[in-house]
Formats: structure tokens, C-alpha cells, sequence
């Protein structure tokens, strides 16, 4: 595969301006997340206001295709409530990125949303 | 070919053995700069199998059919190419799965007898198949696992080495090349100390017999491992070379078929070496087409072989470091470094460089190698890596240079810095 089709417009925007790139005061929990095939990372921090995800930023180091979808799903997921990001699956990223994903890619780009769910698992846990 | 000096080997001449660099990527011919993952393999070993399979197979050491004996004759004579390789004895040459298996079985069978307390001491450039298993053992027998530091020049910490050995250290494993730095670490003065500090030395050879002359017996190693693949043979098939003495007295890693002489219901004897090691039906195949590996490798040369890669590093290394922004990592000093460069570009990460390489055909490795903590010491969590061996030219290389030219202008100047 030629690597125009998976570094279209949107995803280079986002992966040189990140939206949501960097730390919360006040965040109700935080979660780090590693893929170690590729040696990515990233650090979620949330804040909750009752369910609802009030606010959430990113940090990390890691490929354009991680960093582009850790921006876009942050961007999404905000105003949801903890619910509805539970229902969210790799579909729904995917479908964000909308960029044809090889299967060694496909853990870059789903690396935001495990370390969310897994961040939520976590929080829920220790309630 | 464009290569000023004598030229010992001729490169267009042995890319026609080998199949695969004939075929295209994304329309363009395929540049292979992984080799310190896996080579490629010629025709002559891929026939093998093929060769193998159609007219000799049967099982080893077992039948007395004339195809029996015939697989067991070129299986036994595989052994015998390999260990004379090395420089090994015949006893002293096992087949394994691959040189992760053979420091598995040493990790395992080495450290039966050790106490709470004992040291295994490591360095902090190998790759996790010298530390997973060691540390994993370690953990279960209260172990006690040290790491040699390695220079700010990546070159292994020989001070430290002395400084770190003692009375408890019962063995010391060390990567003979590193898949990262590309450091050449001084084995056989290794052994030296190690040996003069009654400890065992295993050395890690999978990135070195591929690329150079290695002689078991100079070098003084108790134990060697390496891999076929990483030599133009196939996967699935590696060494354990050991001490004779020292295999003897080991227990088998795995038991049932083919390593027993005598069983019982109640016990059973282990069978003489090699053997002993090998349970069940072995990778015949395999060891055949390595073999046959070996024999290619030789009639190129061994002294050919680092030859021509030392001069085909010296040039990536030149060019390489040209690049405005492109960081190499491990000695500058080439007498020190085998033919591989782990790099980065700028703030690049490995993975989009080797994307936008693989749109010209380019195949490196971007990723943490196998060495994550390695990975930590150097402040990164990957790097791309340009691996050679003696089928790639100096045309790859520029190819390699100005498809990195590229990465740096899709990516902005921004990001290199």
C-alpha cells in the first residue's frame, strides 16, 4: 500500500497541531497506555463532571497515525458521558480516521482508545 | 557496480541467485535493508528443501528404509557442515528451534543447581530473548540478575565488567554484536575475565557468525547460540554449540523421542551428544537447507563477506550522516561496528519513516528491536534501523539516502530538529 492513502490531509492537520495535547489540572483520573510493538505511548488524563467527560488532554510520543488518532478521538469523546464511551469500539475510531489501516498500523490507531477504556475500567474499579 | 576498491565479491552476480530481490514494491524494485531481522535466501537453499522433500524424506535415526538412512545421512552430515563452521566439535553441536530456544535451554538446564543468591550477569545492550528467559528463572529461583553498563559510545563498559564480577557470578551472557548500537564487543578478552572469575561465558552470536568469522574454540566460549535465518537459511532451525565437558553434565531442556537410550516406566538414560538435546523429530529439512547455507556462505568467503560490508557501512555511515537531522546511534568508531545503523530523523518516529521508505521499496526496521531496555538508555522508544549483507550495493544506500530526504519533506521541517 502506498503510504498516500493513510497520510491524507486530515491526519497529517492533526498530527502536527494535536488537539487537547497536553496536561489537566483537576483531572478526576489518568491512564498510560504503551503498544509494544512500536514502542508508542500515551497518557490520558480525564475530567469528569458526574459522567460526563468534562474535559481530556493527551500526552505521548509515538507515529503520526497514533498522535492523529489520539487528537481526533479526544476531540470526539468530549461532552460524552462514560456510558456511551464504554459502547465505543475499534469501528468507531477507524471510521474517524477514515484512512485505509494496515493491520500493523491498526494498533497505533486504536492506542487512544484503549488507554480511555482501559483509564474508565480502572477508575470504575477503584470507585 | 560502481565500487572503487578490489571487488572480492561479485554482488550482481550473486543477486541473481537470490529470487525475491527480483520483485517489486509499490513499483519499484525492492531495496532489503532488514538483514540483521532475517536475510533472504538463494535458490540453491530454497531447492534444497524442495529437493529434500522429493527425494529423501523419512524420519531420522529411526527406520532402516533406504530413505530413513538416506535423511538421517544428510541430517548427520548437516551437523557436521555447521559445527565445522564454528569450529565446533561434533558432540558439541545441537540443533534448536533458534538461538531464543538455545538460551532458553541454557537459562533453564544452566541454572538447575544454582542457590538464592547467585549472580547471572547480562549487559544493558541485549536483545530480550538474552534477558527474558534469565530474568524469568531468576524470579522463580531468587536469582540474583546484574547488568553491565554500557559507554555514553555504546561500546560494552569493560571496566564495569571487572568491577561487577565476583564469587557469586555463575555465568556471564553477552551479545557478541549488538542488533542496535552495532557495537562488536571484545568476546574473547571477555572470556578471559570471565573465565579467570571461574564463571561461565554464553555468547550471544546470532548477529555475528552471519556477517564474520567466528571460531568457538579461539574465541574460548563456554556456550555460542545463533540462528539459520539470519544467514540465507531458513527459519525455524538454530544452534547451541557447548562445551563438551559442560553438556555432559547438563540436563536435557526437552525430553522425549531421539534423546533417550534406554527408558523405562519408572526412568529413563539420556543419549550420547549431540543428541541428548534433541527431543522429538528435528527440523530435518531445515537443517539441511542451513547446511546448504553454510556451504554458499563459504564459497563467497568468510573473509569476503565483512569485507564488503564493512565498506558498504562506511559509505551508509557517511552518507547517513549528511542528513541534516538524522541522529546515528551507537560507536562512531566503524573498526568497532558491524553493518547495521539504528538512526533517527529528527522527530520522526521510526514507524513514518519506514512507511514512507516502503513507498520506494525500501524495507528497514523502525520499532524498539527487541531491546526496550536498551531502547530506555538511549532516550528513545524506537528507532528505524538499515541492516546489510554482502547481496546489498551502494546504489541501495543512495536509494535509502534520498528516500529519507523525502520522509524529512512529507513530514515538514518542522519536525526535524
Amino acid at each position: 500500500m502506498s503510504s498516500e492513502l493513510m497520510y491524507r490531509e486530515h491526519i497529517m492537520d492533526h498530527f502536527k497541531n494535536p488537539r487537547n495535547y497536553g496536561h489537566l489540572t483537576n483531572a478526576s483520573f489518568k491512564h498510560k497506555e504503551f503498544n509494544p510493538l512500536c514502542g508508542d505511548e500515551i497518557t490520558v488524563e480525564v475530567k469528569l463532571n458526574k459522567d460526563i467527560i468534562q474535559d481530556i488532554s493527551f500526552v505521548g510520543r509515538g507515529c503520526s497515525i497514533s498522535q492523529a488518532s489520539a487528537s481526533m478521538f479526544t476531540e470526539e469523546i468530549k461532552g460524552k458521558t462514560i456510558q456511551e464511551v464504554k459502547l465505543l469500539d475499534r469501528n468507531f475510531v477507524l471510521g474517524l480516521l477514515n484512512i485505509e489501516i494496515t493491520p500493523v498500523r491498526l494498533k497505533c490507531a486504536l492506542l487512544a482508545l484503549f488507554a480511555v477504556k482501559e483509564g474508565i475500567k480502572q477508575w470504575e474499579g477503584g470507585k | 557496480m560502481t565500487l572503487q576498491t578490489k571487488q572480492l565479491i561479485d554482488v550482481e552476480k550473486i543477486r541473481q541467485d537470490f529470487p525475491i530481490l527480483k520483485i517489486k514494491v509499490n513499483g519499484k524494485p525492492l531495496v532489503y535493508l532488514d538483514n540483521a531481522a532475517t536475510t533472504q535466501k538463494p535458490a540453491q537453499v530454497i531447492n534444497k528443501i524442495k529437493e529434500y522433500y522429493e527425494t529423501s524424506n523419512a524420519n531420522v535415526h529411526r527406520g532402516i528404509h533406504y530413505l530413513s538412512e538416506k535423511a538421517t545421512l544428510q541430517y548427520e552430515k548437516a551437523h557436521e557442515i555447521v559445527g565445522n563452521f564454528i569450529n565446533s566439535d561434533f558432540e558439541e553441536m545441537v540443533f534448536t528451534k533458534n538461538a531464543t530456544e538455545s538460551l532458553n535451554l541454557l537459562a533453564y538446564s544452566l541454572t538447575k543447581n544454582l542457590v538464592q543468591g547467585d549472580e547471572i550477569l547480562l549487559s544493558q545492550m541485549e536483545h530480550h530473548s538474552n534477558i527474558v528467559p534469565w530474568q524469568q528463572i531468576a524470579k522463580e529461583k531468587k536469582l540474583v540478575l546484574k547488568f553491565i553498563k554500557i559507554t555514553s559510545e555504546g561500546l560494552l563498559d569493560l571496566q564495569d565488567l571487572k568491577n561487577q564480577l565476583n564469587k557469586k557470578t555463575k555465568m556471564v551472557s553477552i551479545m557478541h554484536v549488538s542488533n542496535v548500537l552495532g557495537t562488536i564487543n571484545p568476546v574473547k578478552e571477555i572470556a578471559k575475565l570471565v573465565h579467570d572469575n571461574n564463571s561461565l561465558f554464553i555468547l550471544d552470536a546470532a548477529q555475528s557468525i552471519p556477517h564474520m568469522k567466528v571460531d568457538v574454540k579461539d574465541i574460548d566460549c563456554d556456550f555460542a547460540v545463533f540462528s539459520s535465518h539470519k544467514m540465507i537459511g531458513p527459519t525455524g532451525i538454530g544452534v547451541l554449540y557447548g562445551k563438551k565437558n559442560l553438556l555432559q553434565t547438563m540436563s536435557p531442556f526437552l525430553y522425549g523421542g531421539d534423546m533417550i537410550k534406554q527408558v523405562e516406566f519408572t526412568d529413563s538414560k539420556w543419549n550420547d551428544l549431540p543428541w541428548k538435546f534433541e527431543a522429538g523429530t528435528p527440523n530435518i529439512a531445515g537443517a539441511i537447507a542451513f547446511a546448504e547455507a553454510i556451504n554458499y556462505l563459504e564459497n563467497i568467503g568468510m573473509d569476503n563477506i565483512p569485507n564488503y560490508e564493512k565498506e558498504l557501512t562506511k559509505y551508509a555511515f557517511e552518507k547517513l550522516s549528511q542528513i541534516d537531522g538524522l541522529i546515528i546511534y551507537g560507536p562512531k568508531d566503524l573498526s568497532k561496528r558491524a553493518g547495521l545503523i539504528a538512526f533517527n530523523l529528527g522527530n520522526i518516529h521510526a514507524h513514518d519513516v519506514a512507511t514512507i521508505l516502503n513507498d520506494e521499496g525500501i524495507a528497514i526496521r523502525g520499532g524498539h528491536h527487541c531491546a526496550m531496555p536498551l531502547m530506555g538508555l538511549l532516550g528513545v522508544t524506537s528507532t528505524a534501523r538499515a541492516s546489510f549483507y554482502f547481496y546489498n550495493t551502494k546504489q541501495e544506500i543512495d536509494l535509502l539516502v534520498s528516500a529519507l530526504q523525502k520522509a524529512k519533506q512529507f513530514f515538514g521541517e518542522k519536525d526535524v530538529k
